[in-house]
């Protein structure tokens, strides 16, 4: 995939589901200037309903576990899930919590998963492009 | 999500809810906000969203293993967590830290306090509606997390301290790179300087905004820079001996040191901040200098280390400075694998409370950078509140662009 392939900018939501904010500061400085995804036209919206992407943090706790699947449903089709951090993937650290409903697989469908805790900036940047990858094969497929 | 009600006389007013899922919030947290027109006359908060049990967990793991999940209660401020763990461990064990570690733990400690400061000012611009200023902050902060990869070898979660000691010496070859950082950070002192307390346009919206008078920090039993921006002198960094702050000389920074005057609002928060992000790059140049040589952990070989920790019995606490105000540890052993009992109270639990009287008869334009200006960290205080209610979802962009547009009005009203 090159950048040519690019047929428009990619807006992402993020949703912390609990997450201890290692991987939330790293979303917003893989924004930011030193890896500056925004160059890409890759912007942080306010609503999930701008979004094609969800970026999705955190273990699910059982309090965030309705919210996000309620995100998740007003994002519009084609999305793509992105569940970022090994709390996230697997529950991590907090695996064996009475809190946590996740990982996050558990409660909305995950496309593409980031390893890390918390994963690089670029290792963010790299699942964004992933990401971006399946949006335009689901959008070829309608 | 608004909702209208009158009361007896038939005045009407509406409760607005803010969260958890919020553009204005970086973490889940609900507000609930009573308004009239456009002044908020009632506050109240929900929290439980970020709860993981983690004390809970704590209880069935070794000490070592505790400090993986310490680090991961809050990803911005994780050092301080994993230090005050490891000395309320140390506390009750009696373990004697070596000088040269308590000087490494000092050094990795403000490091992350620049972090944590200019992070902040990041997202303060942000709500503030300077989106461009928030990028240039970001970009200043980038340079500590390089210092930091250096000395540690991780960006954010730093796995540098250890029950007894640190991890990694600092050696030799390496100071050369820190003492750069610090010039860095002294220098870019006095531009932060320029953009937040210069600018009219950010004066005229932080000064006498959210005002907490020092009565009331005293009340709300606020810690660390929100209470010392109201003219109440604590930092633990001072009060309590701990690391190598003790042979240090320090005094907590004071708004008034700038100003003259204590207003106790966001403003004088700004200016803490700044001040202690220069404090901080000083603190790191006089460690460098008065470092003594020596060993930098009490038992290196951690299964030995678990042998001796599995025969304490006791109790102990562990108290410092973190960015955001004071963090304390408990933790009781008795003589099994796990501690009996592990309690953590994260300085934002206490900030909180001060929300009630910063955002009483605010505008609503304002709720965002008032929220903001106590540096809420959910993640830290959420350990330990039981989770229950469920509230509903709202995920309004119009709290960020009321505080935008207000930016915007009073930009043109200046020129
Ligand atoms: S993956 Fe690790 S760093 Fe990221 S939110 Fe979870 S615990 Fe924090």
């Amino acid at each position: 995939m090159s950048i040519k392939d690019l047929n428009r900018s990619l807006w992402v939501f993020h949703v912390n589901t609990g997450s201890c904010n290692g991987c939330d500061i790293e979303i917003v400085a893989a924004l930011t200037p030193r890896y500056d995804a925004e160059r890409f036209g890759v912007k942080l919206v306010g609503t999930p309903r701008h979004a094609d992407v969800l970026l999705v943090t955190g273990p699910v706790t059982k309090d965030m576990k309705d919210k996000l699947k309620r995100v998740y449903d007003q994002t519009p089709d084609p999305k793509v899930v992105m569940s970022i951090g090994n709390c996230g993937n697997s529950g991590g650290c907090f695996y064996e919590s009475y809190n946590i409903d996740g990982p996050i697989d558990k409660v909305v469908p995950v496309d593409v998963y980031v390893a890390g805790c918390p994963p690089r900036p670029e290792a963010i940047i790299d699942g964004v492009v992933k990401a971006w990858k399946k949006l335009e094969d689901l959008e070829a497929k309608k | 999500m608004l909702e209208k009600k009158k009361d007896a006389d038939g005045d009407t007013s509406y409760s607005i809810s803010v969260g958890p899922v919020h553009p204005a919030l970086k973490e889940p947290v609900k507000l609930n906000m009573s308004i009239e027109g456009e002044k908020v006359t009632g506050v109240d908060f929900e929290l439980s969203q970020v709860h993981r049990g983690v004390e809970w967990m704590g209880t069935r793991r070794n000490p070592i293993q505790i400090m993986f999940l310490a680090e991961r209660i809050c990803g911005i401020c994780n050092i301080c967590h994993i230090m005050a763990f490891s000395k309320a461990v140390e506390n009750a064990a009696g373990i004697e830290v070596p000088a040269r570690a308590s000087y490494i733990r000092t050094i990795a400690a403000e490091l992350e306090r620049i972090h944590s400061h200019v992070l902040w000012a990041g997202v303060a611009a942000h709500e503030l509606g300077f989106d461009s200023v928030m990028h240039y902050t970001w970009k200043l902060r980038e340079n500590v997390l390089d210092t930091i990869e250096y000395l540690t070898g991780n960006r954010i979660t730093k796995a540098i301290v250890t029950i007894g000691g640190v991890r990694r010496d600092i050696h030799e070859k390496q100071v050369p790179r820190l003492k750069e950082t610090t010039d860095y950070y002294l220098k870019s002192f006095d531009k932060l300087g320029k953009i937040f307390l210069k600018d009219p346009v950010v004066k005229s919206r932080c000064r006498d905004t959210g005002i907490l008078t020092k009565k009331e920090a005293l009340v709300t039993c606020a810690v660390g820079p929100t209470a010392r921006a109201s003219g109440v002198r604590k930092d633990i960094r001072v009060d309590e001996t701990y690391a190598a702050y003790p042979e240090l000389d320090m005094k907590p920074m004071m708004p008034d040191m700038v100003t003259g005057e204590t207003r106790g609002d966001v403003y004088d928060r700004i200016i803490t901040r700044l001040l202690e992000v220069k404090q901080s790059a000083e603190i790191i140049n006089d460690c460098l200098n008065q470092m003594p040589e020596g060993k930098i952990v009490y038992e290196e070989k951690i299964p030995k280390l678990l042998a001796e920790l599995k025969g304490v019995e006791g109790e102990g606490t562990g108290r410092l400075e973190a960015p955001r105000g004071e963090v304390f540890h408990y933790v009781k052993m008795v003589g099994e694998d796990s501690p009996y009992a592990w309690k953590v109270r994260a300085p934002t639990y206490n900030n909180m409370l001060a929300w009630v009287p910063m955002l009483m008869n605010e505008q609503i334009a304002d709720i965002p950078i008032i929220a903001a200006s106590i540096d809420p960290c959910m993640s830290c205080t959420n350990r330990a509140v039981v989770a229950g209610k469920t509230s509903s979802i709202l995920t309004q962009e119009n709290l960020h662009r009321l505080s935008v547009e207000k930016t915007r009005k009073i930009r043109e009203a200046l020129k």
